[in-house]
């Protein structure tokens, strides 16, 4: 007890108010508004490496510091402090009397008279040496994330891009319309995918996927599923084949990601085309006839790809004639939600049935907007659609 | 009296000095794009990397408002943005005043300055170590609001901070600038404002402007450093004041 008391009064006798001003564990200084210094602590003469006598009234505070944080000081600290009265972690560098610089975060207030002029201004200075070499490698880290952040973003456009027919191809006979769009701001790359393409002989293939996941590794597998698509298409006869391989494929591959899609093969048929649709794990495609203005959903369910060896798939065939149009989506579009929960099939084969003898384009614009709105613009899955119609 | 403010501050800097001239001039504050409250959607790298194209904005900013006989009252780096304002648009302008000008920052042979490449690199270091927590903090204060509901807090939080990209470039473009060719196409009568004990712009460089300006006047004031509308308001009003008056 009497030993605590002891140090308790051995400390505060000690301390007394020029003990703490002198040796502060930071250096004090004051200077006149326009910068003239008027005292300082012994901490600043000590790391500053002059004499009391060489600095008050003879040296201003600009002249200590570093030619950068100089022009720093007039352009920037200097009217934050005379037009605020204070100003807060400012990092400047010192400039010490062997040359060598000090880096130091500095606290400044105005003291002003009666009248609002200001007498005085105080500034409490720490040294920041190690903080200072901390903060330029975080600096440069983030400008190091920023660029790659940028890079990432570009390429993931450029990637994007080409898996994404930009224009759909101008048929004889067909008119396709697509819409895409990634899930949330669009800046990652998104799994969903469509592609159209041709077989010699005049058929037409529509191959239209959500791989799971984004990012790239979603993107090598979209690569991956839309390359096997082509080269299997060659030489398959059915949706169902197609499928097939790109199981096989899928299965086989390192990613562990599944994918589901809709493979849409359209013939010449004598009255129009015969479209046979093939699906795995994937909503069907909805068919609008223009004679009815009916809207059916065509395609038996078929298992995802990717998650079982050796899966067969079914596919089925339509007639298509003059005016009837096909309309491919992802679940993006049919679990979209939004306030009012779930988008829902109903709401889309609704929706689709309505805009029957409206151009693909139309349709497949139609499709994506009413979507978004529902989701209220910020869609948390991506969303394809690809429309086409019998001219 | 159309006020200018220069490289770090915003307009916050003129009001102590705009202030004594409200009873009997029109007075006009603004923020060059890219500072202060200025809309964000204003600032164009291109347009804005070199004083041309602040000067293009401060004559489109004067047509905007109709305004001639324009007493135009410039600080630091606007000395030059007005300057070559003046020479596109003489007829805009009846008096120019230059507070702490330098028609060029960087030595040369036979031109004292005051600056070396070496002390810009420096100013892009400063910069860069206070603005660490700015894209953090900063951002949405400055740029998601343009309306500035309370004055009093938002200008406290943006006076004298700018992105610190377009910071740089402004730096850049100040710091870099030579327009000892323009002074002598100034025809607008001009009072050049020297403080003592300036680093930015010292005597040496006030003497210059004002030697090769056709038609200036000179006022040394007692007060020192670069900002004397923020630390000597009283005396440099007066200087203007007896300038625009006279």
């Amino acid at each position: 007890m009497d030993d605590a008391l002891d140090r308790f009064y051995g400390a505060l006798l000690h301390d007394d108010a020029e003990a703490l001003y002198e040796e502060a564990p930071c250096a004090y200084l004051s200077t006149t508004p326009d910068g003239l210094i008027v005292k300082t602590n012994e901490t600043f003469l000590t790391w500053i490496g002059l004499g009391r006598e060489d600095v008050a009234g003879r040296l201003r505070f600009v002249d200590l510091l570093a030619p950068g944080s100089r022009v720093y000081h007039e352009t920037h600290h200097l009217p934050l402090l005379l037009m605020h009265g204070r100003a807060q972690e400012i990092a400047l560098d010192l400039v010490r009397s062997d040359g060598h610089r000090m880096p130091a975060i500095m606290n400044s207030v105005v003291e002003r008279d009666a009248d609002g002029r200001p007498v005085v201004i105080r500034t409490a200075l720490f040294d920041a040496t190690e903080r200072r070499r901390y903060e330029q490698e975080l600096v440069a880290a983030k400008q190091r994330a920023e660029a790659s952040e940028l890079e990432a973003r570009v390429l993931a456009d450029l990637v994007q891009g080409s898996l994404i027919p930009p224009q759909v191809p101008t048929v004889a006979g067909l008119t396709f319309g697509g819409a895409y769009r990634p899930a949330g701001r669009g800046e990652q790359i998104g799994g969903d995918f469509y592609d159209i393409f041709e077989l010699p002989g005049g058929s037409w293939i529509v191959v239209l996927g959500d791989v799971e996941g984004k990012g790239v590794e979603a993107a090598v597998v979209t690569v991956l599923v839309r390359h096997v698509a082509r080269s299997a298409a060659a030489h398959s006869e059915r949706p169902a084949q197609i499928l097939h391989e790109i199981n096989d494929a899928l299965f086989g591959h390192p990613s562990e990601r599944f994918c589901t899609a809709v493979v849409l093969w359209l013939r010449p048929s004598a009255t129009g085309w015969t479209a046979s649709i093939g699906l795995a794990g994937h909503p069907p495609v909805l068919l609008t006839r223009a004679t009815t203005g009916a809207t059916t959903d065509i395609g038996t369910y078929g298992r995802l790809l990717g998650a079982f060896d050796g899966t067969d798939f079914d596919d089925v065939d339509v007639e298509i004639e003059t005016g009837d149009s096909l309309v491919l989506y992802t679940d993006g579009v049919s679990e979209g939600r939004g306030p009012r929960g779930w988008y829902g099939e109903d709401r889309l084969r609704e929706l689709v049935g309505s805009l029957a003898g409206s151009p693909p384009d139309v349709i497949a614009d139609r499709v994506l907007s009413e979507s978004l709105a529902f989701q209220q613009d910020h869609p948390r899955d991506d969303i394809a659609i690809v429309a086409v119609t019998v001219d | 009296m159309v006020f200018a403010h220069g490289f770090g501050c915003d307009q916050h800097m003129w009001e102590p000095v705009a202030a004594m001239f409200e009873d009997r001039f029109r007075v006009v504050l603004f923020d060059h794009a890219g500072a202060g409250d200025a809309d964000p959607t204003a600032y164009d790298v291109d347009r804005h990397s070199t004083l041309a194209g602040y000067a293009d904005d401060v004559v489109a900013l004067l047509r905007e408002l109709g305004l001639t006989d324009v007493v135009f009252v410039a600080h630091s780096v606007s000395c030059m943005i007005g300057a070559l304002a003046a020479i596109e648009a003489p007829e805009l302008f009846a008096k120019l005043v230059m507070v702490g000008p330098s028609a060029r920052y960087l030595n040369d042979d036979g031109y004292v300055g005051g600056f070396d490449p070496v002390d810009i690199e420096g100013l892009l270091e400063a910069l860069q170590s206070n603005y660490l927590g700015w894209s953090a903090q900063m951002a949405p204060a400055i740029v998601g609001n343009a309306h500035r509901p309370e004055l009093g807090d938002t200008m406290t939080a943006s006076f004298c901070r700018t992105d610190p990209e377009i910071a740089a470039r402004f730096a850049q473009v100040t710091f870099t600038s030579d327009n000892r060719a323009d002074l002598a196409a100034v025809t607008t009568p001009t009072l050049v404002i020297q403080c003592r004990d300036d680093i930015i712009a010292p005597e040496v460089v006030g003497e210059y402007v004002r030697d090769h300006l056709p038609d200036a006047t000179y006022a040394l004031l007692a007060a020192t450093g670069h900002c004397p509308n923020l630390s000597a308001p009283d005396e440099t009003a007066t200087a203007i004041a007896r300038f625009v008056d006279g």
